[in-house]
């Protein structure tokens, strides 16, 4: 009889060998769907590599795809570490957004080094503040925060939607829905021909990394997300580390919103988010919620983006192609993950031999 | 009762329609312990499926098989990876929900504008009930709908006797309760898990297709719109009781609509605003749920967490 029992710890290669496998099963699956629509999987495999990294425009765009990915999966990693199901990355990136436009559209004139830093904060805080609500509610009455931070997803979205329509839609535009474009001050400079996120991206990976590491409320967030039980023996005051963690988490996604509305759309709309929220999730978890990993998976996965939007011109393949892959590339990852916590043994006789030699 | 307040309840019945079915699916699933937030992937993937079988084969029942067996496919990959791999149920909803807009997108891309053919739409078209049609108000408001309604009626009839009149419904209430005691009982914890969410899926994919098939009835892109989000907070709503997902379904239903009706009135207050009412009362249930943590309406006590055997 086959039988799981549980591994001792794993080496750290074997688990990113485990990994590697399940994605390029993953790639497999796809790329016999692929043959089904009568394509070749290796030309468009080949495509995709070059639609991502082809020339130095594309390298460009899958930079800044990365940097965005980057910053949000390393605000939803924080969140994550201590079990917190932040869904909400989405919302909290619009409300981010939201924020440093209003300081964009209202204050143009500012010195462009303090109206960009007034917006980051700003940015920062809007997001922030709106994860905030769902880690007050989780902290204090253990609400569910997958829904909650969902919901808020709506709310944001719906928010920025009556703004574009309603109250600050251009007149300028002639009757055209969308917000007036940010003056030049509000507008990031670049840096090597791209938006200077990506240098923000690079520092916050490291600062991420210290916070986790060697920061006591990095160790605290850790310790609350293994057990609940063990933060509350150790002393962790555990409404507290919720909402300090939910607030940096939130804040993240918000300084993601300011980039992508001042260096990306150069002012508000309803496609500052465009899924991110959702695609970080994956990041983070590929990334086993570390800093480092998310910054290489983020790079691959906005590669992923880049090349599929590619191959949809160059084959034909809906653009929903490259969900329907990141769905499977996350399924087989999952599954792996078992085969990295379990082993599966043939009988009883062994599973005794075994259990001795764990001991 | 105004002709205009009977038709806007008219009305709520048909858009709350595929809240309950998703809302009914996910409770069975709740029920055996299993958190599945894949219920939009689901919902899209019975959507698009019925959608299209409907359009190819003009045959609504057909449809509703597809739409039935597609929302099943999508848990039946949820259920092997929560079941037998043991995998974060979280995580795992949520990839099957980003898998299933993938498939719907990928799917649906040629059938974008495409309308519900004549014999599928003729199939589908408001019945009146012999007496119970003719009843004033009630009548008219639960009673002159289509066939797929009085579907769901019988679904949370059948699924309430199930939960709670059977000994099958019992055992897999046990199941989500306290599996190791089930198992103990000689009940096949993992067999119970499999099939219930499975079955949770075929009616998500329902509620899924008659969204695209009856509710729109054409395809777009993205058709459910987060409504299987709302069906996962209107579970804890419900406090997994199907007939009260009756009840929180059209209440859901109503908000969705208000926005709409509201715009032609004149009321001073943007659409947008009024759209965002369904997620904000979502949030306010969520919030008195968990303030008022009653032993009735608690979750499952093993709602989440994966079941083994051998660490009893």
């Amino acid at each position: 009889m086959i039988r799981m029992i549980k591994r001792g710890k794993m080496s750290k290669r074997k688990s990113v060998v485990i990994r590697l496998l399940a994605v390029i099963f993953a790639l497999v699956i796809f790329a016999i769907l692929i043959r089904v629509m009568d394509l070749n999987p290796l030309d468009v495999y080949v495509a995709l590599v070059k639609g991502a990294f082809g020339s130095v425009y594309r390298i460009r765009e899958v930079i800044i795809k990365s940097t965005a990915l980057v910053i949000t999966s390393l605000g939803i990693a924080i969140a994550f570490k201590m079990q917190f199901w932040n869904i909400g990355g989405e919302g909290q990136i619009f409300m981010g957004a939201f924020a440093a436009s209003y300081i964009a559209l209202n204050y143009p004139e500012l010195p462009k080094p303090l109206l960009l830093t007034l917006m980051i904060i700003a940015g920062m805080i809007g997001g922030g503040l709106w994860a905030l609500i769902p880690a007050f509610f989780k902290a204090q009455w253990k609400t569910n925060e997958t829904i909650m931070t969902l919901m808020m997803n709506y709310i944001a979205l719906k928010w920025v939607m009556y703004l574009q329509y309603g109250p600050w839609k251009d007149p300028m535009a002639l009757g055209f829905p969308k917000i007036a474009n940010f003056s030049a001050n509000a507008i990031l400079p670049k840096v090597f021909g791209i938006h200077i996120g990506w240098i923000f991206a690079l520092l916050l990976v490291v600062l991420v990394s210290v916070f986790f590491n060697h920061s006591k409320k990095g160790y605290e967030i850790t310790v609350l997300g293994e057990s609940e039980n063990t933060a509350l023996y150790a002393g962790i005051d555990i409404k507290k580390t919720i909402l300090v963690a939910m607030f940096i988490s939130g804040a993240l996604c918000g300084l993601t919103g300011m980039i992508q509305a001042s260096a990306l759309n150069n002012t508000l709309s309803i496609d500052v988010s465009g899924g991110l929220g959702f695609t970080a999730i994956i990041t983070t978890w590929l990334a086993f919620l570390k800093p480092f990993f998310i910054l290489i998976v983020s790079i691959l996965f906005a590669a992923l983006l880049q090349g599929g939007s590619f191959i949809q011109t160059a084959f034909g393949i809906p653009q929903a192609a490259a969900e329907l892959l990141q769905g499977m590339i996350l399924f087989f990852v999952l599954a792996s993950e078992f085969f990295i916590r379990y082993k599966l043994v043939m009988n009883r006789h062994q599973v005794a031999n075994e259990k001795k030699g764990d001991n | 009762m105004n002709t205009m307040m009977v038709a806007f309840l008219a009305n709520t019945i048909i858009s709350g329609t595929p809240l309950l079915f998703a809302t009914l699916g996910e409770i069975i699933t709740e029920r055996v312990g299993n958190l599945n937030l894949g219920v939009e992937g689901m919902m899209l993937m019975g959507a698009v499926s019925g959608f299209y079988v409907g359009l190819t084969t003009q045959s609504s029942l057909l449809a509703l098989i597809a739409a039935m067996l597609a929302g099943g496919s999508g848990a039946l990959i949820y259920a092997i990876l929560t079941v037998s791999f043991r995998t974060n149920q979280v995580v795992t909803g949520l990839a099957l929900t980003i898998f299933g807009t993938g498939v719907s997108g990928f799917m649906g891309q040629s059938l974008v504008g495409k309308v519900t053919p004549d014999a599928v739409k003729a199939v589908f078209k408001p019945v009146v009930v012999p007496i119970l049609g003719e009843i004033p108000y009630i009548g008219e408001i639960f009673f002159q709908q289509d066939i797929f309604i009085y579907l769901s009626y019988i679904m949370v009839v059948l699924v309430g006797i199930y939960l709670y009149k059977t000994r099958l419904g019992l055992n897999l209430r046990a199941v989500g309760e306290n599996p190791a005691a089930a198992d103990a009982a000689s009940i096949n914890v993992s067999l119970y898990k499999y099939a219930h969410i499975l079955l949770g899926g075929a009616l998500c994919g329902l509620g899924g297709a008659y969204l695209s098939l009856v509710y729109v009835p054409a395809w777009q892109d993205n058709i459910t719109a987060g409504r299987g989000w709302i069906a996962v907070a209107l579970v804890i709503f419900a406090a997994w009781n199907p007939y009260k997902a009756l009840v929180g379904s059209y209440l859901f239903g109503g908000l969705d609509i208000i926005g709409f009706r509201i715009q032609g009135t004149g009321f001073p207050v943007s659409q947008y605003i009024i759209d965002m009412l369904p997620y904000l009362v979502t949030i306010i249930v969520l919030v008195v749920a968990s303030l008022k943590k009653s032993k009735k309406n608690a979750p499952p006590k093993a709602l989440g967490v994966p079941y083994f055997r051998e660490e009893r």
